[in-house]
């Protein structure tokens, strides 16, 4: 089994790692008469910090070097999908041409345009949509959006009376709040016994007042909804809509399409699935696919191919705005990138692998794997341990751990994803780790983790004792 | 067979033919397609007709695709501004152990990434006065967004109206009325004086149902607001949160938000820290420490470890979407934390007195431009009587869409934004070809 010790930095007199930057040095400056503007504009005065570029280098690789990534090791965080992130994304994102200001003129940026067009394209082909929207930064924010493209519907179609949307238990939390931020009741569906959507309690939950059902498919359990038709077409025939969450899309590149199966919008969390990078949380992006009826409510502006090259558009009944701009455009040219990368075999081959990969792991790990066939993703249950306790340890072994504790239908859930990018002998090291760990101790759980950066951290006093800025530790 | 390379697979997945085959023997299947629990109807078996390319390729296409962008250099602003970012910037935060890390949840392996946003909020907080910044939102449009919802939530009044400056960004104002159509609130508007919000107007408009006052400083047309002061007395009177939209290169300068009476402070941070990127930002978000609990997004904490030692960890999950679902603060999940690492870099290296320098040339440069601007022929700047920072309206006795055209035409990109108005933004970007545009501006404007 690999040996693992993160690094880190510890002054020993005052009990730190690596120092914060107002620590090591702050200046104030004074805004005085020489400044352009009258004292009535102006501050008094800026303290921060004021360091040397060779100090701050240093800082920061410190700091880069107590941080663990998908390129420092395995990082099977269910549902999240973390992916190895080809380093030439980078490179095309930082092309000179691809910085221009989001007011330039259609005219003078033709190439910006024929590159958003051509992801538009490419992301329609793969879910079987008519048409998609780029604009959402993330993933939630397509959620938000599809939210508010339904509504659009609805209230073009004499039935703003709609007030349900309605969320599996286990969907990810930003279903529910996306769909009361659009203002909507949340109507939560309970699971079946078999994880997958139980039909009758789905009847139930469906009326005249459901707007729309949103669903992930392969579901957060790995399971794929395998009713998905007779679903559509309960959910249409009540005058609902079928919303997609693409969280878990990477399962089924290239084998099925969410508007093959009767979905009506959908998202796409292109830094999942297409490999950019999630930079510690962000920037994602969430572009939004719908069919053809809901074209007219999309937000504006969009890119369409005119007689000469590529133009904005407003829809006819479009929704608004949902970012200031057009999005997060570096992730979007990093998404163009790594499809044409892929292009239809490797799209193919991603989802085979990162089935067999879930597939073979699951089947490596002694911990209870309790529903089944999977997917991309299982969710095995720590059983007598504490689930949160596992992942700690699990970083011991030098392994990023699975999502614990989620969803909660399984107890001490481990929700384990390693994705296509692991081959055989890094899946048996991620299943050594979980094997050692099966075996030892609520004491050896509790003292972990020992050869990471920082030990065990209490959250409960950050939660307490709120200090929140560097100024905050000085009162 | 010698590579993980398989000639039609993903580049990423690096099983072996061989170890595919071990691999599903032990999971039981004869074939990778027999994993899939999918019903036959649902399965795909089209092609999508996108064609795989090499690394080589495909940056080949791109830089011939994204050629064909106009070559034209940019006198642009209206909120999304470019600042020369230096190459520290991009060396340090390329890492790849910040770039490919997700969401800070396991926080002991975490602790680089942590302590960075914490140095984001620390900066946020000496440059507002405000006690809380969060470590990102989306954009400034978003976040002026959930400033409005989080009005909504901590004002106890009946009501539920906003004001905002009729000189607001029509795509601000467009995202604002989407973050609040799920709610009662409703967006009105307050005139101009000037450049400068209306005081007598807002005076007249604002009554016990506003949940929030919101004004710009600078303004979208680089005014700097004179009356911050007074908005805020105005609308505390009626017990309305004040919210001001601004960046921190402004902050570095201009008054301290705390200072003037301001609850909330959005805006787009991203001024440092990435170049023009076509729009992408990094919403800032700041407020007042008893609203800590109704703060939208995630927050760093200080805290300590088992050794004793002081550590960082993402705190107070228990207002996010993951926990209390549709009862969240916010629907906000994947955000810009990596654009706030580049910032808090871009900031770090210019430090306090850089980012004084920087702001105040950003006054310097837009008054000798837009008095070399006033020189020429056919061309009046700027036409608001006020102080102004990075940019400027300037009158053309021409049709000003036909002045920009032309100017264009020239390789400059200036906004029209009247019938008779141009609008002119210079930083230290661009201000090295200030002479040039007003070269081009003596040819066309007459």
């Amino acid at each position: 089994m690999t040996k693992f010790d993160q690094a880190r930095w510890t002054n020993e007199e005052d009990d730190q790692y690596e120092p914060l930057l107002s620590e090591k040095d702050s200046t104030e400056v004074e805004i005085d008469g020489d400044s352009p503007l009258p004292d009535d504009l102006t501050r008094d005065s800026l303290e921060l910090p004021e360091l040397s570029e060779p100090e701050l280098a240093r800082h920061y690789t410190r700091l880069s070097e107590m941080n663990y990534g998908i390129d420092s090791g395995p990082y099977p965080l269910g549902s999240c999908t973390m992916k190895y992130n080809p380093k030439f994304t980078e490179d095309v994102a930082a092309l000179p041409d691809a910085a221009v200001h989001p007011d330039r003129s259609e005219g003078s940026v033709q190439g910006t345009l024929e590159l958003l067009h051509g992801l538009q394209d490419y992301l329609a082909r793969i879910g079987g949509m008519d048409a998609v929207t780029l604009q959402p930064p993330a993933g939630a924010a397509g959620e938000f959006t599809g939210i508010l493209v339904a509504k659009a519907y609805h209230e073009a179609n004499d039935e703003g009376h709609r007030h349900e949307v309605i969320v599996p238990e286990s969907a990810h939390g930003t279903n529910f709040a996306s769909a009361a931020l659009g203002g909507y009741d949340v109507v939560e569906l309970p699971g079946g016994d078999d994880g997958r959507v139980d039909l009758d309690a789905l009847e139930a939950a469906l009326s005249e007042d459901t707007a729309a059902l949103m669903l992930t498919n392969p579901n957060t359990l790995g399971l794929f909804e395998r009713d998905i038709e007779e679903i559509a077409e309960m959910v249409h025939d009540v005058g609902g809509l079928l919303y997609y969450d693409g969280a878990n899309l990477n399962a089924l590149l290239g084998r099925a399409r969410p508007g093959d199966m009767g979905f009506d919008i959908m998202h796409y969390n292109v830094h999942k699935t297409f490999a950019t990078p999630h930079g510690g949380g962000g920037p994602g992006a969430g572009p939004v696919g719908v069919v053809a009826d809901l074209e007219p409510f999309l937000p504006t502006p969009r890119v369409r191919e005119a007689d000469d090259g590529y133009e904005l558009f407003e829809p006819e009944e479009t929704v608004g705005k949902v970012h200031g701009y057009q999005g997060n455009w570096l992730v979007l040219v990093k998404a163009y990138a790594y499809i044409a990368r892929l292009g239809d075999p490797g799209l193919r081959d991603a989802s085979a692998k990162a089935v067999l990969n879930a597939n073979y792991l699951g089947e490596r790990v002694d911990y209870d794997v309790p529903y089944g066939p999977y997917h991309h993703e299982f969710v095995a249950s720590a059983g007598d341990q504490d689930a949160a306790d596992v992942a700690k340890r699990m970083l011991d072994y030098g392994v990023h751990p699975p999502t614990t504790k989620w969803p909660e239908i399984v107890p001490e859930a481990l929700m384990t994803e390693p994705t296509e990018i692991e081959n055989r002998e890094t899946l048996d090291q991620l299943a050594a780790a979980f094997n050692a760990v099966s075996v030892e101790d609520d004491g050896t759980l509790a003292a972990a983790p020992e050869r990471t950066t920082a030990r065990r951290i209490d959250q409960t006093s950050a939660a307490r004792d709120l200090r929140l800025s560097w100024q905050s530790l000085e009162e | 067979m010698t590579g993980h390379h398989t000639a039609t697979g993903s580049p990423f997945a690096p099983h072996t033919p061989d170890e595919t085959a071990e691999m599903l023997s032990v999971v039981g299947a004869d074939d990778v397609d027999d994993l899939f629990d999918i019903p036959d109807p649902v399965r795909f078996d089209g092609e999508f007709g996108i064609e795989q390319r090499s690394e080589r390729a495909i940056k080949r296409e791109l830089r011939e695709t994204l050629g064909e962008n106009a070559d034209l250099t940019e006198f642009l602003g209206r909120g999304h501004y470019d600042h020369y970012v230096p190459s520290l910037v991009d060396h340090l935060s390329l890492r790849s152990e910040f770039l490919t890390s997700y969401t800070q949840y396991q926080p002991e392996i975490t602790q680089g990434f942590l302590q960075v946003l914490f140095e984001y909020q620390s900066l946020l907080v000496e440059l507002t006065g405000l006690e809380i910044a969060n470590c990102s939102m989306y954009d400034a449009a978003t976040a002026l967004g959930e400033a409005a919802t989080l009005a909504d939530r901590v004002r106890s009044t009946d009501g539920h109206r906003v004001l905002v400056p009729e000189l607001l960004r029509e795509e601000r104002r467009d995202v604002l009325e989407n973050y609040v159509a799920g709610t009662e609130m409703t967006v009105e508007t307050v005139p101009d004086d000037d450049g400068n919000l209306d005081i007598d107007a807002l005076a007249d408009r604002i009554d016990d149902d506003v949940v929030m006052v919101y004004a710009e400083n600078p303004t979208v047309r680089g005014t700097i607001e004179e009356s911050l002061g007074r908005i805020a007395d105005l609308a505390h009177e009626r017990d309305a949160l004040f919210t001001l939209g601004t960046d921190p290169v402004a902050l570095s300068l201009l008054k301290r938000p705390a200072d003037v009476g301001v609850d909330v402070v959005v805006g787009d941070a991203s001024v440092l820290g990435l170049p023009t990127s076509y729009g992408m930002g990094l919403g800032l978000f700041a407020t007042r420490e008893n609203f800590v609990r109704q703060v939208p997004g995630r927050l760093v904490g200080a805290s300590e470890d088992r050794a004793g030692n002081r550590t960082y960890t993402l705190t107070l999950q228990t207002r996010e979407q993951h926990i209390r679902k549709e009862r969240a603060t916010s629907n906000i999940c994947t955000n810009q934390a990596w654009v706030a690492l580049r910032t808090a870099i871009h900031a770090a290296d210019l430090g306090p007195s850089g980012l004084v320098d920087l702001a105040e040339t950003c006054v310097t440069e837009a008054r000798d431009l837009a008095a070399a601007v006033d020189d020429v022929d056919g061309v009046q700047a700027p036409v608001h009587d006020r102080h102004h920072f990075r940019e400027f309206v300037a009158h053309t006795d021409q049709p000003a869409p036909a002045v920009a055209g032309d100017l264009e035409a020239e390789g400059y990109a200036v906004h029209a934004v009247g019938d008779h108005e141009l609008q002119i933004c210079v930083t230290d970007a661009n201000a090295g070809r200030a002479d040039e545009l007003v070269a081009a501006l003596e040819e066309v404007a007459r």
